[in-house]
């Protein structure tokens, strides 16, 4: 299937036959990732690539300028004591905040990525929705993090989310577009896949769990379930899609099994911040805290390390 | 038809909850008669980890609590271990004691509760102070909690010296990591059931049964602990503490008290564990008003 600027040529599939899910399994093969022990080098390499993975985000309404750039600073010191660590991939911040951090960021390679289309509840008209993400991209943006229209979805209107979704992905011209399912508000993982399969067949470049605002967030199972969507459209399409589980992942144990799901869902391809994200505030500091307490051999405070 | 008796399965208290131990580890203590005490945890360094994680979450709850409240919660603990007197008295026989001295222990743990209640909300009074100083400042100095509270509790006893430790450490709002007594653990595990129905909030006292000396290192190099309350008189034990401390710098409070005794408590044993704020407030000289602050 030949693919044009993100979007498939062809007509999408009928959604009303994505693949129903069997949870119970779902939660059979999640538990076994979580029974894998990392430890050592493998833990070592494995937590740097956490860090390079990560989006660290602040979404918050009392988010000042002066937060942003810390931030932004922090993005690219992680912790300065310790030379040879990776950068995280990018910010993300609210539409306001791009050009900011954009400027901050400037000559580190770290991405501005920004939420967009009323995030994070999407509630609104698709003008204002199309306005938001052209207002980001033109600030700078190299990423755009949209969110999807959960009442239509749920009220069963696919072709809605679809070409909403499409439209966006038209504005983003070259930034790169991350479709946010909000999967704790589509409550079943059979709504996760058709909503993972809509977001992919309207060109979405990544998908992404959740917003953080809404629990439950990104939990192994919902996250493998859109893996699990990834690499079916990848047979089926031969485009490949990133994932970027978001919410929640706070550890770095956690991290550790995400990363372990991917390789053993999708292969060693998607392991690379080019194809794989995680959405997160707090996981950077934990990561460092643990790196640190191999290098160092003893337990870490929160107080030697700088403010999420 | 006699009755299968119901065994009680030690577990150690972390964060307000029993788990067993992470490492699966046990072991078998016997009391004075070659008696088996119990099937006791072993704990490891995850352990402590994992407590040291959810005292530092209870710090910052605990030290905003009012101290007033504070001292309400400490005579919460003292009246359910008064309502639970003849469990420990039982199990401190059991580990080797005699009824009239296991029950003066029991009777003067409740006693020292009561005591360091009432201390909480009057000691910074006597500790902090008003400093004259010869600029126009308000100079103030106050105690505030140090954090995290290492506890390596009294060997030789099994409820006075875990009491006479834990209590100053929390009056002034500090949460706690403590080991118990390696050889005579029982009553402090009951302890920790204790203070799970006394309104404690989950994390600021927490409870490990297990080897001293293993657990020790951890604890003593973890740079989320402040400070760390050793009682015993081991020289080495100590020397070893104040090094592997030294990281952080942690306080190091060493008592080698006899905890029966009455004179073993004291406001002082509070404020080993507090660390003093000097505040300088500006304020407005008016006319060369000859006032001493």
């Amino acid at each position: 299937m030949a693919k044009t600027n993100g979007v498939l040529n062809s007509a999408p599939p009928d959604f009303t036959q994505s693949p129903r899910i069997d949870k119970i399994g779902v939660e059979e093969r999640v538990s076994r990732f979580q029974k894998r022990s990392i430890k050592n080098e493998m833990k070592m390499q494995g937590l740097k690539m956490t860090l390079s993975m990560i989006d660290l985000t602040t979404l918050e309404g009392k988010d000042t300028p002066g937060k942003i750039k810390q931030i932004c600073y922090k993005a690219a010191h992680l912790h300065d004591i310790h030379p040879g660590l990776p950068a995280v991939a990018a910010v993300c911040v609210y539409p306001t905040m791009v050009a900011l951090a954009k400027k901050e960021l400037e000559g580190t390679g770290i991405n501005v990525a920004s939420v967009s289309t009323a995030f994070p509840s999407g509630q609104a008209p698709l003008e204002m929705k199309l306005a938001d993400t052209k207002f980001a991209v033109d600030s700078g943006a190299d990423e755009i993090d949209m969110v999807i229209s959960r009442g239509k979805y749920l009220s069963g209107e696919y072709n809605f989310v679809f070409d909403e979704i499409a439209a966006i992905k038209e504005i983003c011209g070259e930034a790169r577009l991350k479709v946010i399912l909000e999967t704790g508000e589509l409550v079943t993982l059979d709504n996760v896949r058709r909503a993972s399969d809509i977001a992919m067949y309207a060109g979405a470049d990544f998908i992404k769990t959740s917003t953080g605002k809404i629990q439950p967030a990104a939990t192994m199972q919902v996250t493998y379930t859109m893996l699990e969507a990834i690499r079916d459209f990848k047979l089926k399409t031969g485009i490949q899609v990133g994932m970027k589980p978001a919410g929640g992942i706070s550890n770095s144990k956690l991290a550790l099994h995400n990363l372990i799901m991917v390789k053993e869902v999708l292969g060693g391809e998607w392991l690379t911040n080019e194809w794989f994200r995680f959405g997160a505030s707090s996981l950077a500091n934990d990561v460092l805290m643990q790196i640190m307490k191999a290098e160092t051999g003893v337990y870490q405070s929160s107080d030697y390390f700088s403010i999420d | 038809m006699d009755r299968l008796k119901v065994l009680k399965t030690y577990k150690i208290y972390i964060g307000g909850k029993f788990p067993r131990t992470e490492s699966g580890r046990f072991y078998t203590p016997k009391n004075y008669k070659g008696e088996l005490i119990g099937n006791i945890c072993l704990s490891s360094r995850k352990d402590v980890r994992n407590a040291v994680v959810a005292a530092r979450k209870a710090f910052g709850v605990w030290s905003e609590r009012a101290a007033f409240n504070r001292g309400q919660i400490l005579y919460r603990i003292a009246e359910m271990l008064e309502g639970r007197k003849s469990q420990f008295i039982e199990e401190i026989v059991f580990q080797g004691a005699t009824k009239a001295k296991a029950q003066a222990e029991v009777e003067l743990a409740i006693d020292r509760l009561i005591y360091y209640s009432g201390w909480c909300d009057k000691f910074s009074q006597i500790q902090g102070s008003i400093n004259p100083v010869a600029s126009s400042h308000f100079n103030f100095s106050v105690s505030e909690p140090m954090g995290v509270v290492g506890i390596l509790a009294d060997e030789s006893t099994s409820l006075i010296g875990l009491v006479s430790s834990i209590a100053p450490v929390i009056a002034s709002g500090n949460s706690c990591v403590v080991l118990a007594s390696e050889s005579l653990p029982l009553a402090a595990v009951t302890f920790s059931e204790v203070l799970n129905s006394s309104d404690v909030p989950g994390g600021v006292i927490n409870i490990l049964t297990g080897n001293h000396s293993e657990m020790m290192k951890p604890m003593a190099s973890h740079m989320d602990v402040n400070a760390i309350v050793y009682s015993g008189s081991d020289a080495e034990l100590i020397a070893s503490l104040r090094e592997t401390s030294v990281l952080n710098l942690k306080r190091i409070r060493t008592y080698s008290n006899d905890w029966m005794k009455a004179e073993s408590q004291g406001m002082h044993f509070i404020t080993d564990c507090t660390e003093i704020k000097t505040t300088w407030h500006p304020i407005e000289n008016i006319g060369g008003a000859t006032s001493s602050y």
